[in-house]
């Protein structure tokens, strides 16, 4: 199958992307929306991943593709387990309520 | 096949803005698991069928069950809701907005510099994934093992409760243990 889609469209859609997640973990207070922008940046980088990999016809695309989902999943666990313990202690999202971290 | 790609590119990106713009948190996964349905028909459309598959399967599929348990779990309803209503004024995203125009318009130059004629995009199967997966990159899979296992451990230590000893004489004893 050969596509006739260029591969700047596919780049600047990533790229839209991107800035779309930036902007979310940006605007939003609540842990939980954070986590989905970042999710949204993890899937932009892998779609550029995967565009290149089928402009140059080499699999290492895809097979970073594949790493990138790992490396979301133990992300995602370990950042809703912290989302959990955050929210029992202090009984809600919002990051402004943790500046007690003094991070 | 252009066109495809052009009506699901632009399914992809109204649905994202509407994950950051939603004030309830299961409307936001909900737009979430349609921008990564429409990502993975592009996947396809690139010659990437087992990238598209495992984007269904893993990020559809596994991911968003596992925010979906989160916000039941926290049962997070109309107050959040109406707390983010009240967060998310136009103050608040103005900036960030502006920001994030000038780094896209950025990309966009990058992006739109010329360069050497591209050929089209090629299928890259599944088999070639595999065998590439395998033999070159087998320490990458072994320490995406090992990432897993860690993640698995860690969320597995961080998610158990402490239960809170509410008897003082109790707690004055667990202090002086410690």
């Amino acid at each position: 199958m050969k596509s006739s889609i260029s591969i700047e469209m596919i780049l600047l859609l990533a790229a839209l992307l991107f800035v779309l997640g930036i902007a979310g973990v940006i605007i939003r207070k609540n842990i939980i929306f954070m986590l989905l922008s970042v999710e949204v940046m993890l899937n932009a980088a892998g779609l550029a991943f995967v565009a290149a990999g089928a402009h140059l016809g080499q699999p290492d695309g895809q097979v970073m593709f594949l790493f990138i989902l790992a490396m979301a999943a133990a992300e995602v666990s370990v950042g809703l387990a912290l989302i959990l313990q955050i929210y029992h202690q202090h009984k809600s999202l919002d990051i402004d309520k943790l500046k007690e971290m003094k991070g | 096949m252009e066109l495809i790609f052009y009506i699901t590119a632009a399914i992809t990106l109204v649905s994202t803005v509407m994950v950051i713009t939603r004030h309830n948190p299961v409307h936001a996964l909900l737009y979430l698991v349609i921008s990564l349905l429409s990502l993975s028909v592009i996947f396809f459309l690139l010659g990437a069928p087992f990238a598209a598959l495992l984007e269904i399967i893993i990020y559809a599929g596994a991911i968003m069950v596992l925010f979906i348990f989160v916000i039941m779990l926290l049962n997070l309803g109309k107050e959040t809701a109406i707390q983010e209503k009240e967060w998310l004024k136009p103050k608040v995203w103005i900036g960030p907005a502006i920001l994030s125009v000038i780094l896209f318009a950025e990309l966009f130059y990058l992006i739109s510099m010329p360069h050497e004629a591209s050929p089209v995009l090629k299928t890259v199967d599944s088999k070639a994934v595999a065998i590439s997966l395998f033999r070159p990159y087998l320490i990458g899979v072994e320490l995406a093992a090992m990432l897993l296992m860690a993640g698995v451990v860690g969320a597995a230590h961080i998610g158990q409760h402490k239960k809170l000893v509410f008897h003082r004489f109790l707690k004055e004893e667990e202090e002086e243990k410690t």
